[in-house]
């Protein structure tokens, strides 16, 4: 066990049995863990806190958990990872759009959840200096930044690690299974909507034309590689 | 006559209206019907040559016969056309024929008497001639000959000036041998006496003294006098020598033609009309019928693509209004079922949502807790370590039944939606297995992919297939005892198939279609390593069934099993075959009868598997309602049947229904069709041999040749549709 990950969790349900079940968990693995059980107090929460990751539950009283994720988005990147007790296709697509970065179905092991939070904490720190082009764009590793034409494009750091996974190997042909693996940090295949929702949501972000991808280019019936640079 | 073919042009005018195509269509409307029943005999009989003949000319005239078939507005159209065209020409007939009659009797009567005239000024000039210049006659011998020329010449001249160009008088001598002497024939306004008095008529007068007439047509000498039909009447009579000559009157009946021609013309342009017209009228008729049906017809297909609010516009209150208005209650009716039926799936859906929900929050709660308390059960005593341990075990069997019972009801909400994409199935294949290898270690078993040398794709739903591929390698590994199991792939048509066989205990007779049943466990008794919740195959067959495909299950005693999943290679392409049969090739009943030689005969075998096991297996898998024998399947489909089943089999004789060398498909057992394999099964013990009869096999289909007595083959017949009920449920 890493001993001393650093690592503020915002925790947002409101179900306090589970919150405080948690929040033991969390304490155990080492984390910081903060609570919140209303969606309309979970922003200002948020802004409190300044988390490293945030779990959120879908199901909230007040605002719902997807509303509350829309909202942390659009003015943070940091890592969301939904608790969802559907893994039906709807509500884990609409709450992967609404920029999660991942999802967890319930019932889940404590196990499961931990090695879920830190694959996505420590997608968040390891730089490393190097300078990597797709298509256009220059992606600068060490400084989290894409640019196009020395105009930089903002992307949350899951986002950012897709680009890069893709960017480096340009010559190869990712499955989705494998994207999971690298970016996700999964070691089983799971749910592989989690690698289309979020290539729709960089492509929105990088692509000119997210009808006609140049940078992240679909290889059908296999899964993406980078584009031409 | 010439109303015939004035009279048939309408019928092909007529048509034109219609319809576009109509004109091709009726251009060869009488060469279709001609054809249509050579075509019938050469379908029924008739080389190939003439069969591929036919196929050619049957063609071009394809769409045509398609459109005549559809088409009611063109039937009643062209039915009019033609029917109204025979009523024309029948009239026109009749009409024709009374006006020739009225015009040419006034004509004939007018004709005779002006020739019954004449023929007495004839005679009496001749009596006169004869009594005036008796002595000219007495006397000259040379003369009279030349006074009767001039006679004759004048007697003609002055007769034919009575009629002004109305008629034409033509003398002849009474016979060919009286041409001499200058009483030859003569003939006034340049007549062709020869051409103009037809021979028979000579021939009548010549004979008689009375007068006779005659049809004919006059032609003149001169070029530019065309001839005319005309009426000729002649009479023998004597000159004043006394010789008889013959005298003719020609009447031409030119003005009766013209006028009867004029009748024609009229009649035919009328007929012309009327049948147009006729047609025109039957098109616009029609058309108010055909275009509210048409107008159902095309609302009726929207509402069944699931517009439901689709309406027919209903204007007055005729028969016509009645049925738009039966129509709209219906769709109305129908609406609100539907829409009733959708609350209550979206109720449904939203419960198992909800409780979902509702269970899977606690039981996190709980799941994060046992596993803390788990996690530190090192510290405990042995008591509460093993409580502890069992509690962790418990949950996880706990939350997999939690799933397994929310995805059925999912699936029996209609809730579960087909994410398809082209997958390689070797892939899923691999996963699976290398997922299973630990269990497979666990029991000693070897597991084996065959047919991954190309790629097996095909558009599905890659976390179903792999779920249900899960569930059956696992059951295979569980239930294999240690032997190997073979995953098989296969493609063909428009078909990809993955089949998990396993050596292993095998099934019993009738179990085939149980195993997919709910909870169903195959021995109570025995021992499960897994844990695995009773739902696994039935999940997987609604997994099979949202893709369109097929899981079904074949299985022997002690023979170990099959399991096969059949998938279209794209998603709404009705499944037609599966590439890989469903009992395998090295079944105890297939190597029983290679090892033995075929002592019951093999050529029979191999017929019947190619004959009758394919048809079986075609319906899609929803087929056990469209399934041929339905109240034999169903039953056994049916959990709750089960036991009743097997029950009524067991006590049986086993001479009662085996019929060897019996009629082989009337002793088909009745309801029990599961006597056959289960007697089969049992005599399988008594008779070394027969372990190769099949215990339970599915749908027998392809290649998978088997042979069997008659009576068995009937038995065998009854369980392969048994085997159908499986993928039918």
């Amino acid at each position: 066990m890493m001993s001393f990950m650093k690592g503020r969790v915002l925790v947002v349900d409101d179900d306090t049995a589970l919150a405080e079940m948690l929040g033991i968990v969390l304490r155990g693995e080492g984390f910081e863990p903060s609570f919140v059980a209303d969606g309309d107090k979970a922003l200002a929460a948020f802004r409190e806190a300044k988390p490293d990751l945030v779990l959120l539950d879908l199901m909230l009283p007040g605002r719902d958990g997807i509303e509350v994720c829309r909202l942390i988005r659009a003015e943070s990147g940091v890592p969301i990872v939904m608790l969802t007790a559907k893994s039906d296709t709807v509500d884990v697509v609409v709450g992967l759009e609404s920029g999660a970065d991942d999802y967890i179905v319930k019932p889940f092991k404590p196990k499961e959840l931990v090695a879920r939070i830190r694959a996505r904490l420590r997608r968040s720190e390891e730089p490393a200096p190097e300078q990597l082009a797709i298509g256009d764009l220059v992606i600068d590793v060490a400084g989290h930044s894409v640019k196009r034409d020395g105009q930089s494009i903002a992307l949350t750091p899951l986002e950012f690690d897709l680009l890069v996974a893709l960017a480096r190997k340009p010559w190869q042909v990712f499955t989705r299974e494998v994207l999971l693996e690298q970016v996700w940090g999964y070691r089983h295949a799971a749910d592989t909507r989690l690698v289309n929702v979020h290539v729709q949501r960089l492509r929105s972000k990088v692509e000119k034309d997210p009808e006609k991808p140049e940078i992240v280019v679909t290889v059908r019936g296999v899964g993406y590689k980078a584009g031409p640079s | 006559m010439s109303g015939d073919s004035a009279a048939s042009a309408p019928g092909r005018s007529g048509a034109r209206p219609e319809r576009p195509v109509g004109r091709k269509r009726s251009g060869s409307r009488w060469g279709r019907f001609l054809e249509s029943g050579l075509l019938l005999q050469g379908g029924v009989q008739g080389s190939p040559v003439i069969r591929l003949f036919m196929r050619w000319v049957r063609r071009p005239l394809l769409p045509v016969m398609r459109l005549w078939r559809r088409n009611i507005q063109l039937k009643v159209v062209v039915t009019t056309l033609l029917m109204s065209l025979g009523v024309v020409l029948l009239l026109g007939f009749v009409v024709i024929g009374q006006v020739r009659n009225g015009l040419l009797d006034a004509k004939v009567k007018a004709s005779q008497s002006q020739a019954t005239g004449g023929f007495a000024v004839a005679k009496q000039r001749a009596d006169e001639a004869a009594s005036g210049t008796g002595d000219d006659v007495a006397t000259a011998d040379g003369r009279p000959a030349q006074n009767v020329i001039q006679w004759m010449s004048d007697l003609v001249s002055s007769l034919s000036s009575g009629g002004q160009g109305a008629f034409d008088v033509v003398t002849l001598p009474a016979s060919e041998a009286d041409g001499t002497g200058g009483r030859g024939p003569r003939a006034s306004g340049e007549v062709n006496w020869s051409k103009s008095v037809p021979a028979d008529l000579r021939e009548r007068i010549g004979s008689s003294t009375t007068a006779a007439q005659s049809y004919a047509r006059i032609v003149y000498n001169n070029k530019t006098r065309d001839s005319q039909p005309g009426l000729v009447i002649g009479k023998q009579v004597n000159d004043p020598n006394g010789n008889p000559y013959q005298l003719y009157y020609l009447f031409p009946l030119t003005q009766e033609e013209k006028s009867l021609s004029l009748v024609k013309g009229t009649l035919a342009t009328a007929g012309l009309f009327v049948v147009v017209l006729l047609g025109a009228i039957a098109w616009l008729v029609v058309r108010q019928v055909v275009t509210p049906v048409r107008m159902a017809a095309g609302i009726a297909e929207r509402l069944s693509a699931g517009r439901l609010q689709e309406r027919m516009k209903v204007t007055g209150e005729d028969d016509i209004a009645r049925l738009g208005e039966a129509f709209n209650k219906m769709a109305q009716n129908l609406q609100l079922k539907i829409s009733q039926l959708e609350d209550l799936s979206r109720m449904q859906r939203r419960f198992v949502s909800d409780v979902s929900h509702e269970l899977r929050t606690p039981l996190t709660t709980v799941r994060m807790a046992a596993d803390v308390i788990h996690e530190a059960r090192v510290d405990f005593d042995p008591i509460t370590a093993r409580s502890a341990e069992l509690l962790a075990d418990q949950l996880d069997r706990f939350e997999s039944l939690l799933a397994d019972l929310l995805e059925i009801s999912r699936f029996d909400a209609g809730a579960a939606a087909l994410e398809a994409e082209p997958i390689d199935l070797r892939d899923v294949v691999r996963r699976v297995v290398s997922g299973a290898e630990p269990l497979a270690e666990r029991k000693g078993t070897r597991i084996r992919i065959l047919g991954d040398q190309q790629p097996v794709v095909a558009e599905a739903d890659a976390r179903r297939v792999e779920r249900v591929l899960r569930n059956l390698v696992v059951n295979a590994v569980e239930h294999g005892e240690g032997k190997d199991v073979v995953v098989k792939l296969a493609a063909a048509g428009g078909a990809v198939a993955v089949a998990v066989r396993d050596y292993g205990v095998g099934l019993k007779p009738g179990e085939a279609t149980r195993v997919f049943s709910r909870f169903w466990r195959a021995d109570p008794a025995r021992a499960r390593t897994t844990g695995g919740t009773g739902l696994g195959l039935s999940i997987a067959l609604e997994d099979a069934r949202l893709h369109g495909g097929w899981l079904q299950a074949w299985g022997e005693p002690g023979g170990g099993s099959q399991f096969r999943l059949t998938l279209p290679r794209t998603a709404d392409e009705p499944l037609r075959g599966s590439p890989i049969p469903l009992e395998p090739k090295d079944s105890r009943r297939n190597r029983g009868l290679d090892d033995a030689g075929l002592p019951c005969g093999g050529g029979d075998g191999e017929k019947r598997a190619t004959v009758p096991a394919q048809p079986v297996s075609g319906p899609a898998p929803q087929g056990a309602k469209r399934d041929p024998i339905p109240p034999r399947a169903t039953p056994t489909a049916d959990p709750t049947a089960l036991p009743g089943n097997g029950s009524r089999v067991v006590p049986r004789p086993a001479s009662g229904s085996r019929g060897k060398g019996g009629p082989a498909g009337a002793e088909q057992p009745a309801p029990g069709g599961v006597s056959g394999p289960e007697e089969t099964g049992r005599d399988e013990e008594a008779d070394g041999r027969s372990g190769r009869d099949p215990v339970v096999n599915g749908p027998r289909d392809e290649d998978d040749g088997s042979v069997g007595p008659g009576g068995r083959e009937a038995e065998q017949g009854d369980v392969d549709r048994q085997g159908e009920a499986s993928r039918g449920r």
